[in-house]
Parts: structure tokens; sequence; C-alpha cells
């Protein structure tokens, strides 16, 4: 049962498996309101597989997810529009629920896409797909989000301004988010809690734990350990020539 | 009213029309146009199934082609064939079934060529019912799966993630083509109903910018191609499907020239 009624979803020891090949096994984790949980790892590690198995898509798991909420936006990692279905970007803020227009005016504006509201989602380019994909996510003020890589394709700047337009949304809507990234850097600017994936749970903890622990600095290397620590040094001090740390 | 036989051909054509429009959307957006013709040609067993057990038709082609419908789902979870090898084998297994017993069924006089073709003749005032009261179900069923079906046709796993079960749209999505396949083939036959689905939905994907509005143009197209195609075939003495399809080929052409424009406007 949830005894704690901050928890949207938890997998206990969740796995999958397609034709013999296991994609992802023994995953716990707990995803709770105003958090987010960012799921790192190579290609192939089961990150996608993890976040499927959270919002419900794959049906026939090992170990179990425990949902308490239906009020959920995705950001899958990819998406084809068929031609044969004409269909524009206010059309696609519809898709899954209907919502008033001032709502998909402000997510819209939100993600920097409002001029886009009128333009079919085929003529879009990777980075304003991108935009858009999210901006659907969070017009339904889910109370859990899951994003699939969602700042892929686009631009540097873009990129550090939705990073910040999640960590606003989580604090301000107060949703539960579980974030797949990439760029660690950017990962480490606002995630409570790492999971690192290798077909499994490698390790998992807080960004900077993560980032000393030996199985992590393995998998990506000592350079990868660097740039979370120096991330986290970054809010108090500096680091000198020398290697002397200078307070702020 | 309805003594005229060309009245009632024109109002059981409209009625199919209202109906094939949002189908057939859904039919081009899925690309399920073969799964069409399977179910059409799987209609031929239940023609000859009413006749043989005297059931009322569309009733009798909507269970068989529904049966059809649920053994091909099925068979894709049971075999690791094609989809497209298991549509053929159903389609013409079951239209040879058929063939073979209206062979055996002597006593009967049959139009094979109004059944493949469709016949304005045959529409009667029960035909009439059958289609606008079926054809009113249908608009029903398909308004209220309408979020989830086109979400999942978008995309299955943002459907299936944001609650609103895909699977079960699908289902139902099927039932529906079954239906409307039952209640077209005495007007359209049984080789033509998928062009009927088809072909306004892909004239109207030529002028849309959005679902609603191809929808929209597609049930104006299918209403257009039946009114010019009976017409026509009234003054050219034509069979009435095969005039219809023609027409509904004609708007499809036109269309071409908006889409010209359209590129031509974004180069």
């Amino acid at each position: 049962m949830n005894s704690n009624n901050n928890i949207l979803v938890k997998l206990n020891n969740a796995g999958f498996r397609q034709s013999e090949k296991w994609l992802v096994e023994g995953v716990s984790l707990t995803i709770e309101k105003g958090k987010i949980v960012t799921l790192i790892g190579p290609n192939g590690s089961g990150k996608s597989t993890t976040a499927k198995i959270a919002l419900g898509i794959y049906k026939n798991i090992e170990g179990s997810v425990e949902k308490y909420t239906t009020k959920v936006g995705y950001v899958p990692q990819k998406i084809s529009i068929d031609w044969t279905l004409p269909i524009r970007v206010y059309d696609f803020m519809l898709l899954t629920e209907t919502i008033e227009d001032s709502a998909i005016d402000e997510a819209l504006s939100l993600t920097g896409v409002i001029h886009l509201k009128n333009i079919n989602l085929g003529s879009l380019s990777g980075g304003e797909f991108q935009r858009v994909l999210i901006a659907r996510a969070i017009s339904k003020k889910p109370e859990l989000l899951v994003l699939d890589e969602p700042v892929q394709g686009v631009d540097y700047t873009g990129e550090i301004a939705l990073y910040e337009l999640i960590k606003k949304i989580s604090d301000t809507l107060n949703c539960g988010i579980l974030l797949i990234s990439h760029d660690l850097h950017m990962v480490m600017t606002a995630t409570d809690h790492v999971v690192c994936l290798n077909g499994h749970v490698c390790c998992s903890g807080s960004p900077l734990d993560v980032a000393k622990n030996n199985e992590y600095k393995a998998l990506f290397g000592e350079k990868a350990s660097q740039i979370l620590t120096t991330y986290e040094h970054k809010h108090d001090h500096v680091h000198s020539d020398e290697g002397e740390i200078k307070k702020n | 009213m309805f003594d005229d036989f060309f009245i009632r051909a024109l109002v059981a054509g409209i009625g199919i029309a209202l109906v094939t429009g949002p189908l057939g959307c859904f039919v081009v957006w899925r690309r399920l146009s073969y799964f069409g013709d399977t179910l059409a040609h799987s209609a031929l067993l239940g023609v000859t199934m009413a006749y043989t057990l005297d059931l009322n038709i569309a009733i009798s082609v909507f269970l068989i082609s529904s049966i059809i419908a649920l053994l091909l789902i099925q068979l894709q979870k049971r075999t690791n064939l094609p989809g497209d090898a298991l549509l053929g084998l159903l389609a013409h297994s079951s239209l040879a079934v058929g063939l073979v017993v209206i062979g055996f069924l002597t006593f009967i006089r049959f139009d094979i060529m109004g059944l493949l073709f469709g016949d304005i003749l045959a529409v009667t005032t029960d035909d009439l019912l059958v289609i606008w009261t079926g054809g009113a179900l249908i608009l029903i069923v398909l308004k209220l799966i309408w979020k989830p079906l086109l979400a999942s046709t978008v995309n299955y796993e943002l459907a299936e993630a944001e609650g609103l079960n895909p699977d079960r749209a699908k289902a139902i999505f099927t039932i529906l083509m079954a239906a409307v396949i039952a209640i077209s083939i005495k007007m359209v036959g049984l080789l033509l109903i998928t062009g009927m689905l088809i072909i306004p939905a892909a004239m109207a994907r030529n002028i849309s910018d959005s679902p609603q509005k191809m929808v929209l143009f597609s049930i104006i197209g299918g209403l257009l191609s039946v009114i010019l195609g009976l017409y026509s075939s009234l003054e050219f003495n034509t069979s009435s499907g095969p005039s219809i399809i023609a027409a509904a080929l004609i708007l499809f052409i036109l269309s071409l020239f908006k889409i010209k424009q359209s590129i031509k406007l974004k180069n």
C-alpha cells in the first residue's frame, strides 16, 4: 500500500524480457511529487525500457509497478508522424486530453514555439518538434512527467533554457519527473536522485554519490565523474589554477 | 417517396458515404486498406450464409466479417507470418470458400455481378433502415473512441502511457469496419467497398491540414461521388458501384491540383 502519499510510481525489482533477452532487470526506484529522478547509462542499457515499465506501456513484466496517479505526461524518445495524417501543432496539443486554448498557448510560449501553433507537425525541425512534445506533455498539468531525452536536437542555449523550464515545472506543478538524459552537465543541475543503468541498476543515489561510485566511473570514465563533482562544487566555491579552493 | 428505386439508391448511398468518410480516414492513417479488402472478400461467405440460413444479409455479413477479423488477430499472435500474407490467406480462402458454397446452392439464383459490384435495384426500404440505423450507431461509437483511436494512430505508446487504452479502441474499430462493410455490401459491392473507404479519404488528405478537416472533406467527397456516380449511372446505364468509385476517382484527380499548388507555394 501507499504509506507515503507523495509517491507517484514505485518500481519493485522490475524487469522486462523480450524474446529471451532481458532489456532491463532488477530495477527498483520511486518517483515522488516535486522530485526529479534521472536515468543515465550507455546506449541499450534499458533507460527507455525502464521508463516504459514505469508508464505501464509494457505489461508482461517481472517484479511489480505501483502507480498512484493517472495524470501522466509523456515525451517519448521518438515519434514519427505519417504524411497521410494532416495534423497541426494545435491538434497535437489536444491529442490525449481536451485542454483550454489558454493552457495550450501558455505551454507553447514556455517552450518558445507559440509561433508554430498552426503549422503542420510534419514540417517542423527536430528541435522545434521536441519543444512541441515538451509543451504538450506539460500543458496537461500532469502529476507525473516522463521525459525520454527531451532536448535531443535542441540547440545549446535552448537546451539550458528547457532544463531550467523542467526544473521550474517540477517546482510549480509539484509533479514528479522521470528524466532520461545523456547530458551529464545538465542532468546534475536539478536532479534529486540519479539511477545509473547498465541492464540493471549499477548504482544510484544523489548526483554526488553516483559520481563518486566506482562502477559509475568504470562505465563513464574518470572524466564524467569529474564533471559531476565539479558541478556540485560550483554553488559555493571555485577552483583556482593551482587547484586551491576559493569560497565564492 | 422511397417508392422510386433511384431515390432509394440515393438515400442509401448518402447514408453509406456519411459513414465511410470518417472510417476511411482511419483506414488511410492506420494503413488498413488491405485489411478492409480482406473483410470485404469474406463478406461473400456472409452472403452465402444469409441465403442458406435465411438470415438478413447485413447481419450475416457483419457476423462473418467480425469472425474473420478476430481470426486475423489470433493468427497474428500465434504465427510469425507477416501481416500481409495472413491477410491474403484469409481474403482469398474466404472468397474461395464462399464461391464453392455458392456452387452447392443450385436452388438459388445468384446475382454474382450484383454482389461483386453492387446493385441499385437491389436496395429495398428495409435496407435503408439497416444502413441508416447501422450507420448512426457506427458514427456514435466512432465519436466515442475518436480520441484514443486518433492518439494511438499518432503514437501507440503515448496513448497507452497517458491512459487512453488504445487496444480497446483498436478492437472496437475493427468491429466498426466489419459493420460498415455489412451495411454497404449491397450498394457498392464487395470488390469496391475498400475504394469507397479509401478514395474520398485520399482525396481529402490532399486538401486538408487537420484530422477534423480531412474527415469533413472525406464525407463531402463521398457524398459527391455517390450523387455524381448514381446520376451518371442512370444517364449512361452503367452499374452503380463502379460509377460511384469512378466519380470518387475524378474528385481525387482534381484534388491533386490543389496539392501541386501548395507544394509550389512552399518552394
